[in-house]
């Protein structure tokens, strides 16, 4: 090797050096930010959960070691929670996928006013949580609510009902709300990939004779793949920590009929004053993310895509 | 009859937007129709779907809140600029700092960078609710509670993940080649990052800035955990305040609901070429 040559090699090493600590130098006021406000709580938290720790004053830290987390798991509302926190998550992600497909199908058929009707998912979306959440809350009402208003005026009902306290209905009713609201975000990513489509080899399969289901089932879904898998994932992880919307329609009820898990960690935390279970809870949920996290990262993102 | 078929399938797809179009739009048209109407014609049993007697009385209390006879529309003209000043520092933080990590992440290689972008992404979907009570404890003994820069601190641990990710997005986009020719001339990494990076991708920044303010507007547990005075809530914390309440005053706050849902969209109409990168830079992946 040349002397030029091993000059050059340091010179790029150095500069290698150089470019990494300038790295360093822009990551670390957001890592700083980041790892303050998320990594430092779940530490915290998972310390906390060893605590019996009732909120108010005069009132001390005690060390209970497993025992709020035995105390969650032989409550027979915490397993019935997660059960329903299941249940909300299937059937609303269930339902946005298969709305969100069939009106992102129904776009991409370009029937007349596709555009429009692409414009207008826009305001579901857009809408903020909390205002979608009150919303439905003033639909179902039972004094004034449109979904009585309707009904009746179709003839289906007699007299106004108070839907939100149907304790077989409540659940399902938050679910159409949380529809409204996330449905556009799933129609609108599977159109986007929809256009980018090649359109050839359908053609090709339309003139050897496939049917048009056979041409969705066969070439258009398994090229949809990656974006109902994007969307797939956003949504369940949205949706297993669904709380806003419980809290403004329903806090739950009626009879802990809407208690999802975050409701219920949140109801130990605060109203409760129980910051022991309310911990346990918590780190169980972070614990829960990060393994789903994991999952999904690794499904979706693959290394050869990073660098 | 191939034309025949045609007019068939376009009819029948036609026909199936309606059921779509009737979904998305009874719920807002109604309620914007109840915004406008009064008290005692929002009772009426059947439903005036459109008021006999419409009025702008709601909007005018929010936006003249001394002249309001109830505490809903004064509640609100606080809350609304509450939220303004607490998404808008939300964002700026975002942008300005979360820039330079997007850069560092996209195009510098180093150790750990791929451990720090996962790790990023695993950020994003920690539940706000499995974060709060530390949180909670720190601020309570620092007197923080009521205080803007508190909703400020704790929004960015959505927002700045979130705008990290989106701003990558858009910056993977800028050609290497650009960068490299600038080396070459003996351009600094910052150089780079400032002058040619930065200025190209002015509009995937206003976006960026655009979606985290939505963000930030939308946030709701940290609010309520973190306010306790009316004059500290946000608008979705004033909204859930109020409506638990037997004898509030509903189409003020129906009014409010309208105000606060305009903002985001109308800011979703104006970026709506962006939607779907920032949706899925949201979501998991850039």
């Amino acid at each position: 090797m040349s002397i030029q040559s091993q000059t050059l090699v340091k010179r790029h090493f150095s500069l290698r050096q150089q470019d990494a600590r300038t790295a360093w130098l822009l990551v670390i006021p957001s890592l700083v930010i980041i790892l303050g406000v998320t990594l430092w709580p779940i530490i915290y938290t998972f310390i906390l959960s060893f605590y019996h720790a009732p909120t108010g004053i005069n009132q001390v830290r005690t060390f209970v070691g497993l025992g709020n987390y035995i105390e969650m798991v032989t409550d027979q509302l915490f397993w019935d929670t997660i059960r329903r926190t299941l249940y909300f998550t299937v059937v609303s992600v269930g339902l946005e996928m298969l709305l969100g497909l069939g009106i992102a199908q129904l776009i991409h058929s370009h029937p007349w006013g596709w555009q429009f009707l692409r414009f207008a998912l826009i305001i579901p979306w857009a809408v903020p949580t909390i205002v979608n959440g009150a919303m439905w809350r003033w639909i179902y009402s039972a004094d004034f609510g449109a979904l009585n208003a309707l009904l009746m005026q179709l003839g289906l009902i007699k007299h106004y009902i108070a839907w939100l306290t149907l304790p077989n209905a409540a659940m399902n009713l938050v679910i159409v709300a949380d529809v409204w609201h996330t449905m556009p975000f799933v129609a609108l990513v599977l159109q986007a990939a929809l256009a980018t489509l090649p359109i050839e080899l359908e053609e090709a399969a339309a003139v050897d004779g496939a049917s048009a289901f056979q041409r969705f089932w066969s070439i258009r879904l398994p090229l949809l793949r990656p974006a109902i898998l994007v969307a797939l994932i956003a949504r369940t992880v949205d949706a297993f920590r669904v709380f806003d919307i419980v809290y403004i329609l329903t806090s739950g009820g009626p009879a802990y009929k809407t208690l999802t898990i975050t409701f219920l960690t949140y109801l130990n935390s605060f109203p409760f004053g129980k910051q022991g279970i309310g911990a346990a809870l918590s780190f169980l949920i972070s614990i829960f993310t990060v393994i789903m996290a994991f999952i999904f990262i690794r499904l979706l993102y693959r290394p050869e895509e990073t660098q | 009859m191939m034309a025949g078929r045609k007019v068939i399938r376009k009819v029948f797809l036609f026909l199936l937007t309606l059921p779509v179009f009737f979904f998305i739009f009874f719920p807002v048209l109604w309620l914007f129709s109840a915004s406008l109407s009064t008290q005692v014609e929002l009772f009426a049993i059947p439903m005036h779907w459109i008021p006999y007697h419409p009025t702008l009385q709601n909007y005018l209390d929010i936006f003249f809140p001394s002249l309001a006879a109830s505490t809903v529309p004064r509640t609100f003209a606080v809350s609304l600029i509450n939220s303004v000043k607490i998404a808008s520092g939300v964002t700026l933080v975002s942008i300005v700092i979360g820039s330079l990590a997007a850069y560092a992440l996209v195009r510098i290689p180093f150790k750990l960078n791929r451990s720090i972008q996962l790790g990023i992404i695993a950020t994003r979907m920690i539940p706000e609710v499995s974060l709060i009570l530390p949180l909670f404890i720190l601020a309570s003994s620092l007197q923080l509670i009521n205080k803007p820069i508190l909703l400020i601190v704790t929004y960015l641990s959505f927002a700045l993940p979130y705008a990290i990710w989106m701003m990558a997005a858009f910056f993977q986009t800028v050609p290497v080649e650009l960068e490299e020719a600038a080396r070459l001339d003996g351009c600094s990494r910052l150089g780079i990052l400032f002058r040619i990076v930065m200025p190209i991708s002015v509009p995937g920044l206003i976006s960026t800035a655009m979606f985290t303010f939505l963000l930030a507007w939308d946030e709701f547990f940290y609010a309520l955990i973190f306010t306790s005075t009316l004059a500290s809530k946000t608008v979705p914390v004033a909204i859930a305040e109020f409506i638990g309440r037997y004898t509030v005053n509903i189409t003020g706050m129906m009014a409010g609901g309208i105000l606060a849902a305009l903002p985001p969209v109308i800011l979703a109409f104006l970026f709506q070429r962006y939607i779907v990168t920032g949706m899925t830079a949201g979501a998991v992946k850039g």
